[in-house]
């Protein structure tokens, strides 16, 4: 298994930072996730091994979180919030136009792999509702006009 | 510590300080219900079946986590309290399926019946229930998640309890799962205690399943015969064609040595039984072939036969072979018949552990052996050889969770890095056979530490070993069959030495210890009484060969020479066993008893189609010395008992059995009335006979008709009749033995059974060979 | 990045800072930062705890839990180490103020991290940031690695032979997570699952040892109550409510925002005059005042003082301090529903009442919305919540419980309206066409 440069000096620094090896797990999953695109079988097998756990233990956590995934999924994951304060401002609307746009679903990946859709609790946004996050990036204070704008950037960006 | 008084329920209760509230409740007969909680595992606090009113407390407390306090007032049944419990069910059962009346847990199932205590029959859902495909799991496991309340009991008994950790929780919420180590299977031990903890039928077991409704079957506690552990087990039987079938093991009342634990053979190994190569016929080579007949022409001919031999080249041109699986009263009987009847001390078993030696080097020294209940208490532990995860799985349920609940220290010397290794306090590994040197180290011979080191335990690490063991003030020690004869007593004299130690000698077979303990040796008698000098069974049993017999390999070896005119053998399968080649008998005549056509019975001239253990009553004796009665559940038309068999040889023979068996009127057994402070004793036990459907018919095939002279004559065989009659164990001293003949070590072959193999037995059980075929094969088994 | 409000009636002490490039290390010790530390460690331990005490400043996380007192409950002696864990697992629907603060001011979290580990006597703080706050944890990452460049951190720390390490951490996604229990097991590696209480954390916490779980507004308090004083610091806010709270106004507002404002500020001036009022000229239906969890207020209950203690004597809670305002456009049930998925969605799955009870809450409300309703389901609706109230292993059941209960006794009609196949009567379609698919 072959992880980045940074990711390896990450992870050497990270156990560090507690008494107990496994205490680096959750935020480990994530870097590894991102930087492979999901959990895959091989990065449980050699995550459990460098910390001494079982795969079975490992797998119990990722399906805990929910922003861990043994599923590969699109390049830029859409994730609308439509938790009430969203909700009250349009976040339902959003994730419907986003839905017909993209033509795909919750959970769902566009068939260029571009893009990912998500329909997500409250990502704490709340006063600049309603927002989303591609990826790590937020994006607030949406209208469906503003929406389109983003997608269209992603698209750009994603395809150059 | 000292206690607290509280009040449940307007009733004054003491309990100790530390006690869970829950704990408190039931032993003052207040039933708290719960799901998730657990004697002996992790608390949860998870099912909130138990919460109770605390005075003072604003909201209800979980009396599973709760722990008591002086002057705390409890209210366990108020109407708060019903409508939260009530209200918990409901919750259950609106995504549970419902389907009590094809599910295995139906009418033994804690939902239905906490739904019938709490009234929720009514349901107030609408909605499609959340539902998932039943999933096998393993040959012997499978999980219908939408029957599963999630109370964890399995994760934690296969985790906390096992070391196994096979099971984990997935998912969150409403979609959490209990989900087994390798994604869609289980890899483990396959104890099946997941399956036996479980409240409702989420978890089946693939023997069991679909077989039978709990209401349909007996239930009878008796003894598992696989390995030397003697764990208690309840089983279920029931009618069928060929007499009564055996449908599932458990002790799910607790009520043995070993709580509510058994292992994949107990749990399930039970099968062999029902086995389609079952013998029910008795067999006569008739032109080379062996051939069906009655009971009566194959007695006939054996009574001819041994007594031709006998009376034409003497007792000592028959050998004898009997089993670590039989009764101690068949084992007592055959030692008797041997000698009495066949004038041979040419007898012997299948010897696993050098009970011989450990008799002799305790000779003298009572309260030197621990029982299976002491080692879950014992302070401290050693271990010496032996793995017992896999060839003792009770005592390393004992030993893992005296160290999980009791912080009692673990020490293992061994060849091997056990997974008993991940509970020490201290291991020491020892080069292959080099157990006896590392006693000798610990008794103060430092010449030996550099034969002894190793990557895993260096000079530093065996002298901390030393110090920590010498320390400690009360300390079970347990060893394998890796320690025979002289260093025996070599590891008894260095136990001596220590303030208190209390001794485990491990052997192989149910009835290992029964065996010897009842003198089938060629030099000893009875209760390790050397066969040239007991004076005791001279005068009762009559006139007895003096003359040393042959161990099993010399009779071998006479059989070569054309010596060994006859050989009788009683539940064993040494040609099978102990690698003899089959030819060597071809000039004697051969009697088998057995339940199979083993590679012995093939050369047998006749063969006798026998019980089981759990086809009969009687007593059995573990590994540990613990006494233990063995009741008739299972029956297959067409065996008898070993029991019989002997007598009825004895009979041909033309013997007056009554001299065999005291049985009846008239005999010179007293049944106990002679004993001073427990005479009497006759009449209640037969009460207790009749009281446990043993029928006291006092035939001479009545087991129980000699137990009373077992108990005279072997020596620590004297124990409460009551008791064992009433099915609890009890505690056998080793040290009231007569002094012992040393032998030699080869005459120890171990059964190097592990937890999926059960000698010739396990090869008959369908369920221990469907597991071990679906087992991934093992990777590199480097030849080192 | 969040955009930045202001009002008047603002007083900002936590959010001083913000704005004002205190990201940097320098710009944060011009404006007084890493002051406050150097006093602590002037100072004994049980000085510091009697100043936040008396300084009246109650947890931000939502319990209100007096910061001082907490702190007190840490044995002095411990052979297990100590530790500090900050909480900004910020998850509570409405809330969005831990962010602002970890974007614009990380350096007073860790300030105030250090603080709370002199005053018990730790050398061991952590920063637990949750998963989707990236930005933020690299800011925080920077941030702590300045501290350590300046010798403000590690060893020996200002000279004062205090050894003192602090860590961030990063979350994977789970509300339950922000609980202070399930925090310790996910910060050591595993499922957010509760931890059985008591022992309560600052007895038995991470790793078992005695841990101060504090929220990181709570926190980023700390050093300005040091250099202000208890007393200033107490005079903002109302009896046993110290000093300010950033509320996050957002809903159906003509200027959401988060704004930091005194305990005790009017609701309904909040709403009215912080807030801008209701936009479109619709008029106010309801406010959820303190996050998701906290029962709602009806028009005529919000003119009440926004602390701890009034709004629990107005029958609801002061909560995280997210205000989330409804016009009357908003169907109640269609906002119920939501939020019961929120917590349906976010429950452990630990213990059965709210792991089931959820899960049929939302079932209940998906189909009662729909128009598929039946007059008995409002009862039941009521029923599931109540027998979840106080029952559950951790409070998630109780939040879950606490809303729903109040949505059916406040708003009882309008579940009534929903009756008889009856379309919403705020929905633009037709309801019945989102009836889910029964099995
Ligand atoms: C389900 C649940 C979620 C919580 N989420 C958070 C959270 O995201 N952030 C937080 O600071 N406190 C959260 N809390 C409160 C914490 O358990 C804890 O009380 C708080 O961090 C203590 O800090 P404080 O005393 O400074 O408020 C949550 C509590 C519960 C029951
Ligand atoms: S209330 Fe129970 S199921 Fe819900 S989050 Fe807490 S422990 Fe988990
Ligand atoms: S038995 Fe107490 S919560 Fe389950």
């Amino acid at each position: 298994m072959k992880f980045s440069e940074e990711f390896e000096s990450r992870f050497t620094e990270m156990l560090t930072h507690y008494p107990t090896k496994r205490s680096v797990l959750v935020p480990t999953l994530l870097y590894a996730q991102d930087e492979i695109g999901s959990l895959t079988g091989e990065i449980i097998a050699e995550l459990a091994q460098r910390l001494d756990l079982t795969e079975l233990e490992v797998r119990n956590v990722i399906s805990y979180y929910s922003m861990l995934t043994t599923k590969p999924r699109g390049k830029y994951n859409v994730q609308v919030c439509t938790n009430i304060a969203c909700m009250l401002r349009g976040g339902e609307e959003l994730l419907d136009h986003c839905k017909k746009k993209l033509g795909i679903g919750h959970k769902g990946t566009t068939q260029d792999g571009l893009f990912a859709l998500e329909e997500v609790e409250c990502i704490g946004a709340c006063s600049w509702a309603p927002a989303i996050q591609v990826n790590y990036d937020f994006h607030e204070n949406l209208t469906i006009e503003k929406m389109d704008k983003v997608l269209d950037e992603y698209r750009k960006k994603g395809t150059q | 510590m000292p206690d607290v008084s509280l009040t449940v329920d307007g009733r004054k209760l003491t309990a100790p300080a530390g006690t869970l509230l829950i704990e408190a409740c039931k032993s003052a007969g207040i039933e708290v219900p719960s799901f998730c909680y657990y004697p002996n595992l992790p608390l949860q606090g998870a099912c909130r079946m138990c919460v109770v009113k605390v005075e003072k407390m604003p909201k209800l407390q979980t009396a599973c986590t709760t722990v008591v306090t002086e002057g705390m007032i409890v209210a366990t049944d108020s109407d708060e309290v019903r409508q939260a419990r009530k209200a918990m069910v409901e919750l259950l059962l609106g995504n549970h399926p419902l389907d009590c009346p094809v599910c295995d847990a139906g009418g033994e199932c804690e939902l239905q019946d906490m739904t019938f205590s709490y009234g929720a029959a009514e349901s107030r859902f609408m909605e499609a229930k959340n539902h998932r495909e039943e999933q096998q799991w393993s040959p012997v496991a499978y999980f219908d998640r939408p029957r599963c309340i999630l109370c964890y009991r399995c994760v934690r008994v296969c985790g906390e309890a096992m070391d196994v950790w096979a099971l984990g929780v997935q998912n969150r919420g409403v979609n959490s799962v209990i989900a087994p180590n390798q994604d869609d299977h289980l890899e483990c031990e396959e104890c099946g205690m997941c399956i036996d903890i479980c409240p409702v039928g989420a978890l089946t077991s693939g023997a069991y399943r679909y077989k039978t409704r709990p209401w349909e079957m007996n239930h009878v506690g008796t003894v598992c015969t696989h390995c030397g552990d003697g764990c208690k087990t309840t089983l279920g039987v029931r009618r069928c064609d060929t007499g009564m079938e055996i449908v599932r093991g458990d002790n799910r009342d607790k009520s043995g040595i070993n709580n509510d634990f058994l292992c994949i053979k107990g749990r399930y190994a039970f099968d062999f039984a029902h086995n389609d190569e079952r013998l029910t016929q008795p067999l006569i080579r008739k032109n080379g072939k062996l051939t069906p007949s009655t009971w009566e022409e194959a007695f006939g001919l054996i009574g001819k036969r041994f007594a031709e031999v006998r009376d034409k080249d003497g007792g000592s041109a028959i050998g004898v072979v009997g089993s670590n699986r039989t009764t101690n009263e068949e084992n007592y009987l055959l030692s008797k018949f041997a000698r009495v009847v066949l004038k041979t001390n040419n007898l012997d078993h299948h010897r696993t552990a050098d009970y011989a030696a450990f008799a002799a080097a305790l000779h003298g020294k009572p309260g030197k052996t621990a029982s299976m209940r002491e080692v879950f208490n014992a302070p401290a532990m050693l271990l010496i050889g032996n793995d017992p995860t896999n060839q003792h799985p009770l005592l390393a349920w004992q030993i893992r969770n005296n160290v999980r609940l009791h912080r009692s220290r673990l020490y293992v010397i061994n060849s091997a890095p056990i997974k008993l290794r991940r509970q020490t306090a201290g291991f020491g590994l020892v080069p292959t056979g080099a157990e006896a040197r590392a006693i000798a180290f610990l008794a103060g011979d430092d010449s030996l530490l550099d034969s002894l080191v190793s990557d895993i335990t260096n000079r530093d690490a065996w002298s901390a070993l030393r110090d920590k063991i010498r320390a400690e003030q009360n300390l079970v020690i347990a060893f394998g069959s890796e320690l025979r004869g002289a260093d025996i007593q070599k590891l008894v004299n260095f136990a001596s030495s220590l303030t208190a130690v209390k001794l485990i000698c491990l052997s192989d077979y149910a009835n290992s210890r029964g065996a010897a303990d009842m003198g089938l040796y060629p030099d000893l008698l009875p209760g390790y009484q050397p066969a040239s000098s007991a004076d005791k069974f001279h005068h009762e049993w009559g006139g007895l060969p003096t003359e040393k017999g042959l161990s099993l390999p010399e009779m071998v070896d006479a059989a070569k020479a054309g010596k060994l005119k006859a050989l009788y053998v009683v539940g064993s399968n040494p040609i099978g066993r102990l690698s003899i080649d089959p030819f060597v008998f071809s000039k004697s005549f051969v009697v088998v008893q057995d339940m199979f056509l083993t590679e012995t019975a093939t050369i047998a001239d006749v063969v006798l189609p026998a019980a089981n253990a759990y086809e009969k009553s009687g007593t059995c004796t573990n590994t540990c010395g613990d006494l233990q009665l063995v009741k008739k559940a299972g029956e297959v038309t067409g065996t008898k008992p070993d029991f019989e068999m002997i007598v009825r040889i004895a009979d041909a023979m033309g013997f007056d059995v009554r001299k065999l068996v005291p049985f009846g009127g008239g005999t010179h057994a007293d049944m106990g009335q002679t004993r001073g402070a427990q005479s009497g004793e006759a009449d209640r036990h037969a009460v207790w006979l009749e009281a446990h459907n043993l029928e006291p018919k006092m035939t001479p095939f009545d087991p129980i008709a000699i137990l009373d002279e077992i108990q005279r004559l072997v020596a620590g065989y004297d124990v409460s009749r009551i008791n064992l009659l009433a099915g609890n164990d009890q505690h056998i001293e080793i040290a009231e033995s007569g002094p012992s003949v040393l032998h030699k070590p080869e005459l120890i072959v171990p059964a190097n059974d592990d937890l999926f193999s059960s000698g010739t037995l396990g090869r008959y059980s369908h369920t221990l060979n469907s597991v071990m075929e679906n087992k991934p094969a093992e990777t590199d088994v480097a030849a080192d | 990045m969040a955009s930045l409000v202001s009002h008047p009636d603002e007083v900002r002490v936590v959010s001083k800072r913000f704005g004002q490039g205190a990201t940097n290390i320098d710009r944060y010790v011009d404006l007084d930062g890493y002051k406050a530390v150097q006093k602590a460690l002037g100072m004994q331990p049980d000085e510091i705890i009697n100043e936040v005490k008396s300084s009246g400043l109650r947890g931000r996380g939502g319990a209100g839990f007096s910061t001082g007192m907490k702190w007190s409950f840490v044995p002095k002696q411990s052979a297990k180490p100590k530790y500090v864990l900050c909480n900004g697992d910020e998850s509570e629907p409405g809330t969005c103020k831990d962010r602002l603060i970890f974007e614009h001011d990380p350096h007073a979290v860790i300030e105030g991290v250090m603080i709370a580990a002199i005053a018990v006597g730790s050398h061991t703080g952590y920063i637990y940031i949750r998963g989707e706050y990236r930005y933020v944890s690299i800011i925080m990452q920077k941030a702590i690695q300045d501290a350590y460049a300046r010798g403000f951190l590690g060893k020996n720390i200002f000279g004062s032979g205090y050894d003192l390490d602090i860590y961030w951490h990063g979350g994977a996604g789970a509300y339950e997570v922000g609980e202070e229990s399930a925090l310790m097991e996910s910060l050591e590696g595993k499922r957010g699952i509760p931890r059985i209480r008591p022992p309560f954390p600052a007895i038995v916490g991470l790793w078992g040892g005695p841990t101060v779980i504090n929220n990181a507004e709570t926190l980023a308090s700390v050093p300005h109550i040091m250099l202000g004083g208890s007393e200033w610091y107490a005079g903002i806010g109302t009896p046993k409510n110290g000093g300010t709270r950033l509320f996050c106004l957002a809903g159906n507002l003509n200027k959401p925002g988060v704004y930091e404002l005194p305990m005790g500020y009017n609701l309904k001036k909040m709403i009215y005059e912080v807030g801008g009022g209701i936009p479109g000229g619709r008029k106010l239906k309801a406010v959820v005042p303190g996050g998701s969890s906290t029962p709602v207020l009806l028009p005529q209950e919000i003119d009440v003082p926004m602390d701890f203690d009034s709004l629990a004597k107005a029958g609801s809670m002061l909560g995280s301090g997210g205000v989330v305002v409804l016009d009357d456009s908003t169907c109640i049930v269609k906002f119920a529903l939501r939020t019961i998925k929120f917590y349906q969605h976010e429950s452990c799955g630990w213990c059965i009442p709210c792991r089931e009870g959820t899960d049929w809450l939302k079932k209940t409300l998906t189909r009662f919305h729909a128009g598929a309703g039946l007059k008995k389901d409002i009862d039941n609706i009521y029923y599931l919540a109540e027998n979840m109230l106080g029952k559950t292993f951790c409070p998630l059941g109780d939040a879950a419980a606490m809303p729903t209960m109040a949505f059916v006794k406040k708003f009882r009609k309008e579940f009534e309206d929903h009756l008889e196949g009856r379309p919403c009567p705020f929905e633009k379609v037709g309801a019945v066409e989102q009836l889910p698919v029964m099995a």
